[in-house]
């Protein structure tokens, strides 16, 4: 008997009920300390909703336009199951204010409950950021049959190489902002014990960050493998650096042409890629890899986090849906020098970022070309469209070398209705 | 406010050896003490306002070692972590305090006159002087735990508190997320303007959330009194001038103290303080007084010296940059303080400084004419 009810009062949630119970009782002395200092459910009526609202007045992230001071109070005493908190899912948003050159999210999930909890703060968070996509009303289509895409060879004198990437989560653990030490490394152990079930042009080996080999790090810096811990004050704001490198690793197929990220930003983050233009094959390894690494894990009784709503449910709302960033190296020395070129790739609904990724800028001529959406259109459609764009762009190269004229394409749509 | 898993309660389905973080190549306080059985003994407790074992840990775990000092590796998020986890914490403070016993009673002596001397260092040698402790407001949680709204309230009652002093103390508070150019570029000439913490071992701690929401400098007319508001703990206090007048800073440092702590007082707001760990403060390593005096001083000599190391320690003083601490000395200036915080008053403290700076200068004029100083280092203190 004294045991289950010193099990109740260490829970948070029943702390609540205790001090219901109104003063005298024993239960609230033991929340009230000594020296009288209050107990975390009393603080609540000290500190009301409005005096711990963050001051968002210089800031430009979309948490940042979405929460109101009304949707911050019926919030902000919301727990998930997990006991995360609104607080914690805008801490990373209220921080940093803004990007110099994107519009960032400003707040990431802890787990799949998130979204639904705080659905008043993510839904139009979403909307803002993917296009006006409503989770209310709108269902996401995944579609991962390869055999669809069209036309996915490039020409190998412009393309230099080609990578298909996203994340899977693992439903029933936390996101890697709440993921416990526990949590995270049975998160490896999944899916480890899953990717050693890969075969034949699959079949890999796993490298821990904790414990791989000086030569195994040179290697893998070496393959443009290795990712390090994160420096990013939008990450480490976001509490994903904890206890680094615990659990931690990357997995790579033995041809290094997949590739999987182990509890960085996401549980996992799948990465198919290789030298040249044969997106198709890139896009084929990609999906027959995911299905087979669902297939593993679900044997052993485990499946992604997904729902219809919001497609693969991913720490970042900026990777809802299909996660999926599909993209190319491209050589555009004239193109990228045309005053149109932005234009182009806004209605082609693509993006430019350096060849070193997210916040680079690009060396000499070449790019890094990828879809700038993600939710609300397939797998298949996101990468055709990425085909189709890089297409246009490279016949627009070889016109600029030829003295030709370009033009700038109509928008394409956004969402199939 | 309840860290990134800390309140995360799926965790303890897990056993204790599969939540334990891996300490192997750790070297801190904080991990030399933690045993997985300590761990499994606090990790599902957590202090009144909801402060748990994980949360005082983190910045421990983030930070697996500092290059040139041993550092604590774990904070307090409010007055009752103290005690809620004093089998780590206690052991902890026992190895950083030379050996402090949880026994251990510690005095707190804020009477200037009790200084004797210290107004006659020399300026030729001894360029500054100051002196500086944390103070931490009763009622509040720590600044690696405490909300927008509490240190809002905290801001809120420093700055009445503040404004309210008059004389030699009357001064202006300056919060860091309103301050105009012109004071920005003010308060950084005269070297009081702090920023956003960039070190780990602050940032791993949660101390930088919300920046700069509530943070701010106050300072008298005179620039001799500055008080920081909401950086690493609620209030720091640094009393300092040019010079090496160490009694006057040490006079001023004492009544300005006690001037504020009065004014809290009267809102039932006193300092948290108890008799067996003086004032208590955000880190483990500034208990006690919490007071680091020191001075900037030309040692060009003494600082190459063989048994430079061996002085600083028997004189219980420590050396840093003239940049603070993680600092490097440039051109021979040294920043020399107590390297004692605990178990030691505030006037033993300011004493050790006084008499081991006076005797540096002697060797250091001793060396400048060529003359060996071997008879002048002191024994232990």
């Amino acid at each position: 008997m004294a045991n289950t009810f010193r099990r109740l009062i260490s829970s948070r949630s029943t702390a609540v009920l205790l001090a219901s119970l109104g003063a005298g009782t024993m239960a609230t002395g033991f929340l009230l300390s000594e020296n009288g200092s209050l107990a975390a459910e009393m603080k609540k009526k000290l500190y009301p909703p409005s005096s711990d609202f963050p001051d968002l007045r210089k800031h430009n992230n979309c948490m940042a336009s979405a929460l109101t001071p009304a949707i911050y109070a019926r919030l902000r005493d919301k727990l998930t199951p997990n006991n995360w908190t609104l607080d914690q899912c805008i801490q990373t948003g209220v921080d940093n204010p803004g990007h110099p050159f994107i519009k960032t999210v400003g707040c990431v999930a802890g787990d799949e409950e998130s979204y639904e909890v705080f659905a008043d703060l993510f839904d139009p968070v979403i909307k803002d950021r993917h296009n006006g996509y409503d989770p209310k009303t709108m269902t996401h289509p995944t579609d991962l049959d390869a055999s669809k895409l069209t036309n996915g060879m490039f020409d190998d004198n412009y393309v230099l190489s080609s990578r298909v990437r996203t994340g899977r989560s693992i439903r029933g653990l936390s996101l890697p902002p709440a993921c416990s030490r526990a949590e995270r490394r049975e998160v490896e152990r999944v899916v480890v014990m899953a990717l050693a079930g890969l075969k034949d042009d699959l079949s890999g080996r796993y490298y821990s960050l904790g414990e791989m080999t000086e030569k195994e790090q040179q290697q893998l810096i070496d393959d443009h493998f290795l990712f390090d811990k994160p420096v990013s004050p939008l990450l480490t704001c976001a509490f994903m650096a904890r206890d680094w490198p615990d659990a931690r690793g990357i997995w790579h197929n033995n041809e290094k042409t997949f590739l999987i990220w182990v509890n960085e930003e996401d549980h996992t983050r799948v990465i198919s890629m290789e030298k040249g233009g044969n997106m198709k094959r890139v896009f084929e390894r990609f999906c027959r890899g995911l299905k087979q690494v669902e297939h593993l894990i679900q044997e052993r009784g485990w499946e992604f986090m997904w729902n219809e709503r919001l497609g693969y449910v991913l720490t970042c709302p900026s990777n809802l849906g299909t996660g999926l960033r599909a993209g190319v190296h491209v050589r555009l020395p004239n193109l990228s020098k045309d005053p149109r070129f932005s234009k182009i790739l806004d209605n082609l609904r693509l993006q430019k970022r350096g060849t070193g990724g997210v916040d680079t800028a690009a060396t000499g001529d070449t790019f890094d070309i990828s879809n700038n959406d993600r939710l609300g259109k397939s797998e298949v459609e996101l990468v055709q469209l990425l085909v189709d764009g890089v297409h246009y762009l490279i016949d627009c190269e070889k016109k600029l070398e030829k003295g030709q004229d370009i033009k700038v394409p109509a928008p394409v749509t956004q969402f199939k209705k | 406010m309840p860290f990134g898993n800390t309140h995360n309660n799926f965790k303890l389905n897990y056993k204790v050896e599969e939540e334990f973080p891996d300490l192997s190549k750790h070297n801190n306080h904080m991990a030399k003490v933690l045993t997985k059985e300590l761990y499994g003994k606090m990790r599902d407790k957590q202090t009144p306002s909801g402060y748990t074992l994980d949360d005082v840990i983190q910045t421990g775990v983030d930070n697996p070692g500092h290059p040139f000092i041993m550092t604590v590796g774990c904070v307090a998020g409010d007055e009752e972590s103290y005690e809620v986890f004093k089998d780590l914490l206690d052991p902890v403070i026992s190895d950083r305090h030379g050996g402090y016993k949880p026994t251990d009673k510690h005095k707190t002596d804020l009477n200037f006159e009790n200084l004797k001397g210290g107004d006659d260092l020399d300026p030729n040698y001894v360029l500054s002087s100051r002196v500086r402790t944390g103070r931490s407001i009763k009622g509040f949680t720590l600044p690696p735990h405490n909300s927008r709204g509490e240190r809002r309230l905290i801001e809120k009652l420093s700055v009445e508190a503040l404004t309210s002093l008059d004389g030699e103390f009357k001064g202006k508070y300056y919060p860091l997320k309103s301050m105009t150019d012109a004071e920005q570029e003010q308060l950084i000439a005269d070297h009081f303007l702090f920023d956003k913490p960039v070190s780990p071992l602050l940032t791993c701690a949660g101390m930088a959330r919300d920046w700069p929401d509530a943070r701010g400098i106050w300072h008298n007319d005179d620039k001799t009194f500055l008080v920081w508001v909401n950086e690493e703990d609620h209030l720091r206090v640094i009393s300092m001038q040019k010079g090496g007048n160490m009694r006057e800073v040490f006079r001023r440092f004492c009544v300005g103290l006690k001037r504020i702590e009065e004014i809290f007082k009267k809102h039932n707001h006193g300092f948290m303080w108890n008799e067996h760990l003086g004032y208590i403060l955000t880190c483990p390593s500034n208990l006690g007084t919490g007071l680091r005096g020191g001075v900037h001083v030309k040692l060009p000599k003494l600082s190459t010296h063989a048994k430079f190391e061996e002085i600083l320690k028997r004189l219980r003083l420590q050396k840093r940059g003239t940049g603070g601490v993680d600092t490097a000395s440039v051109g021979g200036v040294f920043d020399i303080s107590n390297a004692d915080r605990l178990g030691s008053s505030e006037v033993d403290q300011v004493q050790l400084v006084v008499d081991g700076v006076k005797l540096m200068v002697e060797m250091e004029k001793k060396l400048e004419k060529g003359e060996a100083i071997d008879s002048m280092i002191p024994a232990q203190k």
